[in-house]
Formats: structure tokens, sequence, C-alpha cells
């Protein structure tokens, strides 16, 4: 029984109010104390000229001062009163079934998350509160704003707490671990020592103490520059180019320099979003880490992610790079690496670190078939591609256009020139459906949809053989229901004895 | 025109005919919102090509209503052990399977004329929006039985997300 699971009520970190928007406050007193210091050295060195330009010196000329100070104090007071008050209101406790937060002072809220509802937790540093060892706790549960958010929480005690809420939901038996001890030193110490280490979890760093995929500076600006983007904004440059040289006006100019010191934001942002991006398995599920000032760590446990995509944007292949997207039930607050949604598990990768994610999060599926199926060309790969007669409808891709069925997830493969593959773990399918127009009938062809839940990827696989898409289709209604009754992956590591 | 798509299902479940007359006075009530105000425009305005658009649009949904009592008589459903199967469309045909345990809830709809008819809408909630499921034109008493054969169903297999 560790601090925070003793079903008590506990409170949030004490420098909370100041965190979430205090600062302005902070910033209004120091406003008024310049403003003041002004005003002593007006009344002893000034010339009286401009003193009614000043507003503090305009009130204290015409006798306000006095009731000025008082409106200042009691505007402090309700303030603090009130940052106080729902400070000590903002409660949270978790027990073996929920995790609960109350909070408001006259609107009360009262929010309860069932842990195998769980579908992630994000632990997110933010820059200011990271300096004062502060760290927000995000519990993600399906649904649209249906998270419950902990913010602030001491870093040390976030990690504890997502330790335990994950612990708790698993089901496993296995006794809670041992607190960690704190880092001894000075407080100066402890805060130098929480903004250097990557992620602070001694017992996790033990069991996987490493990033699977290694994404150096290099790769992180090549895939910046060789984006969707830049193609654009290359396009944009030369059409510039040329409506300059054909109207002689530099007018064009304006608008380009603005928007090439927002482009230059963009690269930035995406830049130092991704930087010290990480990735590694716990016994809880995978943890996608990244940020340099501002850090966010998100933990999915097994069985949260509803699909997976493996694309490769075109102007990639000529550096052999992947990205991973993934779709799932919740939403988070947080963006995810390169600025994106946080539904980007791995921003850019060569096949290898594909391979390795991909055995990461799909633990069912033989990751090496996946790797192979990405880079093939199609024909006898282990894939049912697309007949010949297809070619009508897929030019350049009907001898890679094809699916393949294992005994745990759909997989499709689509592309010959934006190359992709889509896979859905069967136990999250929702439904599957498949359609026939009268384009694809007079082909014998037919195209599949697979309904997960929403995301950045739709799968879908077209101009499939009527009769084999009719089989699949069959096929993969009954796995299923197969699969999501073997499924426990709600209760994750319920199977394990007890230690 | 080659053989449609077809699954091996001993037998659907069809939609009552009186579905039809739903339909179609649906589709009356549309197009006529849509070609009163074109043919006012086309009178007053007086070009020939607007006259032509207009009755373009007219003769698409003609043959709209024509074709509604086969496309009704296309919606089916089956179900199946763990399952439940739906179709519809002649021309797009599309074929949908849902797992009992993955319906979210099922709702039970009644337009005023569907109503009058004595007829009811049966509506598929998963967690995926795509799957979008409604069979329309069930007799009234037919829906509900479905709908708490349907609940009881989903409650026994019920899975996660």
């Amino acid at each position: 029984m560790t601090k925070f699971t003793d079903g008590e009520w506990h409170r949030l970190h004490p420098l909370t109010p100041l965190l979430k928007g205090g600062i302005a406050f902070v910033a209004i007193i120091a406003f008024i104390v310049v403003n003041l210091r002004d005003i002593l050295i007006e009344s002893f060195l000034g010339d009286g000229r401009g003193r009614d330009e000043e507003p503090l010196l305009w009130l204290a000329d015409h006798g306000f001062i006095g009731i000025a100070v008082l409106a200042v104090l009691g505007i402090l007071i309700i303030f603090v009163v009130g940052f106080y008050l729902s400070w000590r209101m903002h409660t949270f406790r978790i027990t073996d079934e929920v995790v609960e937060v109350r909070s408001g002072i006259l609107f009360r809220t009262h929010r309860k998350a069932r842990l195998d509802r769980i579908q992630g937790i994000n632990i997110a540093r933010p820059f200011l509160p990271r300096l004062f060892g502060a760290a927000k706790l995000e519990v993600n549960v399906a649904g649209q704003d249906a998270n419950v958010q902990l913010e602030y929480l001491a870093s040390a005690a976030a990690d504890e707490l997502r330790r335990e809420i994950l612990r708790l939901a698993s089901g496993t038996q296995a006794a809670a671990a041992e607190p960690v001890l704190d880092a001894t030193g000075t407080l100066i110490e402890k805060r130098v020592a929480e903004f250097i280490g990557p992620e602070l979890d001694p017992t996790i760093a033990l069991v996987e103490p490493q990033s699977i995929v290694k994404l150096n500076t290099g790769r992180l600006l090549g895939s910046l520059l060789l984006s969707g983007f830049t193609i654009f904004l290359i396009a944009l440059v030369v059409g510039v180019a040329v409506g300059v040289t054909i109207t002689g006006s530099l007018g064009f100019l304006i608008p380009v320099i603005f928007g090439i010191i927002g482009t230059f934001r963009y690269y930035v942002t995406r830049f130092t979003k991704s930087l010290r991006y990480s990735i590694a398995g716990t016994p809880d599920g995978v943890r996608v880490g990244f940020g340099l000032l501002s850090t966010s760590n998100e933990t999915l446990p097994p069985g949260r992610i509803h699909s997976v995509q493996v694309s490769q944007p075109i102007m990639w292949r000529i550096t052999g790079w992947w990205e991973i997207k993934v779709n799932r039930a919740s939403t988070s607050s947080a963006t995810g690496a390169a600025g994106q949604a946080n539904t980007t598990i791995l921003p850019v990768g060569n096949i290898t670190d594909v391979r390795n994610v991909l055995a990461l999060v799909l633990p069912g599926v033989d990751a090496d078939l996946l790797a192979a199926a990405l880079v093939s060309k199609g024909g006898d790969d282990g894939f049912i591609n697309s007949p010949p007669r297809a070619r009508v409808l897929r030019w350049f891709s009907w001898r890679r256009n094809g699916f393949a069925l294992t005994s745990s997830a759909v997989l499709l493969r689509k592309g010959q020139i934006w190359r992709e593959l889509v896979i859905v773990p069967q136990a999250r399918l929702q439904s599957v459906a498949i359609h026939q127009g009268p384009l694809l009938r007079s082909l014998r062809l037919a195209a599949l949809r697979f309904h997960t839940v929403a995301g950045p990827i739709t799968p879908t696989i077209g101009a499939v053989d009527a009769s084999i898409a009719t089989e699949l289709f069959l096929n993969t209604a009954d796995g299923a229901i197969q699969s999501s009754s073997s499924d426990t992956s709600h209760r994750w590591r319920s199977g394990e004895a007890l230690a | 025109m080659t053989e449609r798509l077809e699954l091996p299902v001993a037998e659907w479940h069809r939609v009552s005919p009186k579905y039809v007359v739903v339909d179609v006075v649906g589709y009356i009530i549309f197009a006529a919102m849509i070609l009163i105000p074109a043919s006012l425009a086309s009178y007053w305005i007086g070009f020939a090509w607007m006259w032509a658009a207009t009755a373009a649009l007219g003769l698409i949904f003609l043959l709209i209503i024509v074709f509604t009592p086969g496309r009704v008589r296309s919606i089916g459903y089956a179900l199946r052990d763990d399952d439940l199967l739906f179709r519809r469309g002649i021309l797009f045909q599309r074929f949908v399977a849902i797992p009992y345990g993955r319906m979210q809830l099922v709702d039970i709809n009644r337009g005023p004329l569907a109503r009058a008819l004595g007829l009811s809408e049966l509506k598929f909630v998963t967690a995926a929006a795509a799957s979008g499921v409604t069979i329309p034109g069930l007799p009234a008493q037919d829906a509900e039985e479905l709908r708490d054969t349907l609940v009881t169903l989903a409650e026994s297999r019920r899975a996660g997300l």
C-alpha cells in the first residue's frame, strides 16, 4: 500500500494555482510595482511634465490613491483566497476500481473513471512547471473530453501515481513496488536531477531501460526538409518568382516574407517537439516520450491500439524512412511527437526501427512479415494481391494492393508510389463491410472496409477479387468475434501469479 | 452484367413492403423542394439551359422513385450466432457484419409517416462511426422484439472497446 492507493482523498501540488494561471497574476503585480517605482522617482526628480499620462500618478494627484490601494488589496485577497479554496477543494483518490477527481468551489464536479477502461496515461511536463518540479498527469478514457486530469503534481508523485494506477488497472496480483527513495541532496540538486533525467521511473527503467529507436538530429532535420510541406514551399517560391518576373512588381514579396517567418516557426516547433523522442516497452504497455523543454510521456497499455498505419511520404523513399500512426479510442490534450496529433507514435524511422516498433505495439503479429510486406513489389509474398484485371483501377499498385489475414490481425497493403500498410488487430475490430458498385462489379472486384474507432486511419482495401473479398469478409467477421471473446487486455496482467 | 455479391446465408429477413410508401413520399417531398423553386427561377429568368437542368434533375428523381421498390426489397438482415449481418443496395451493394458484443446501443426511431403505417427504424451504434447500420421499415412490434433480443445478445457477449 503506497501513499496514493490508500483509498483516501489527496490534494494536488501546492503550487498548482500559481502554475495554472497565477503567472499572469504575478505579472500584473510586477507591473504595478514597476509603476510605483516610477512614482517615487518622479516625486523626487520629476518636473511635473507628463504626469497626467501616468495612470498611477494621476490617481495620486487627484487624491484617489487610498481608494486605489484598497481596491488592489481587495482584488488581491479575493484572488489569493479563491486560489487557495480551489486548491483545497480539488482532490483525487484512487481505489481498486476507479480514479476519482472532485473539483470546483461553487460548481462542484465529480468525475470517476473506471480503471479497466483506461486507454492511456500521459505525464506532461510543460517548461515552467517543470522548473518547479511539477508535472501534469492525464488519465485517458474513451470519448471526447472524457479524460481525468491531475494538474499539477510533484514530479516524483506523478510517476508513482502512474505506476500505481497502471498496477491496479492491469489486474496483476503482484504486490506494489516499494516506493523509491527520493534522490538525496538539496532542493536545487533534486530539481536538476529531475530535469536532466530522461524518464523518472527507476523501477521501470530496470525492466526496459532503452528506447528501441534512436532518433538522431540529422534524420529529424532530413525528415522535415523532405516533408510534403517543403514541396508546397518550393512550389510557392517558384510561383512567386514567376509572378515577380512577369509583372516586375515586388508587391508579391511582402506576403512571402511573412510566409517564410511562419514556415521557420513551423519547422522549429516540429523540430524541438521531436527532440529526445523515445519509445520503449514496459510491462504495462508502450511508452512514448518526447520534447526538449516541455516534455510529454505517454503510456498505452496493451490492447489500446485500434489500428496501426505504416506509411511513406513520397520524398522519404529516397532515404527509406517511414512513419507510424495509430488509431486510439481516447483523445489526449497533449500533442504528440513533431507537434502532430498524438496518434503519431514514430515520427520518422528506417525499416529496422519500423520493425522494432511494430513488434512492440503488435506483439501477436510477425514483425518480419510486416517489414517484408512494406517494401515488397508484390507477387507471391504471403499477401493475397489484386488480380491483373484490377490494373484499370490501380495503375501502378495492383501487384502489391492486397491483404493478409493472420490469427490476430488483418493486414492491408496499398500503394506503389505512396506506400502504406495498415494493420487492424481483430480483437479491436468494431464491424466489417464489403461494397460493390457497378464499376467494380463489371470487373468482378469488390472493396472492403474495416470499421475501427475514429482516428487518422481509415482501414480500407479496394479492387480485391469479388469471391476472395467475400471470403475475407466472412473470415474477418468470424475472426473478430473469436479474438474479442478471448481477449483479456482490459485487465492485461490478470494472468500473472502472486508475487 | 456479371453476378452480384452474395453471402452464404440461408434466409434474409426482409423489411416491410409498406416502407416503399415512406421512401417514395420522402423522395417526392425532397424533389418538390428542389424542383418547384428551380422551375420558378427558370420561368422568371427564362434561359433554356435552366429548363434543361431542371428537367434533368426531375428525370433523376423519377428514376430514383421508380427503382425504390427494388431498393427496399434489397434491404435485409440476418441474425447469426455471434453477429448481425446487414445488406442493402442493388447497383451499389453493401454488406456489414457487426458482432453483437460490439453494439454500444440500439435506437428505435419513428418518423410521422412511418408511424402512421406502423413502422419503426432500428439503428445500431458501435464505437466506430463508420459502422452506420440502420434497418428501416420494420413493423413496430418486430422492431421492439428485435431490439430486446439484440440488447440481450450484446449483454451476454459484451467485450470492451
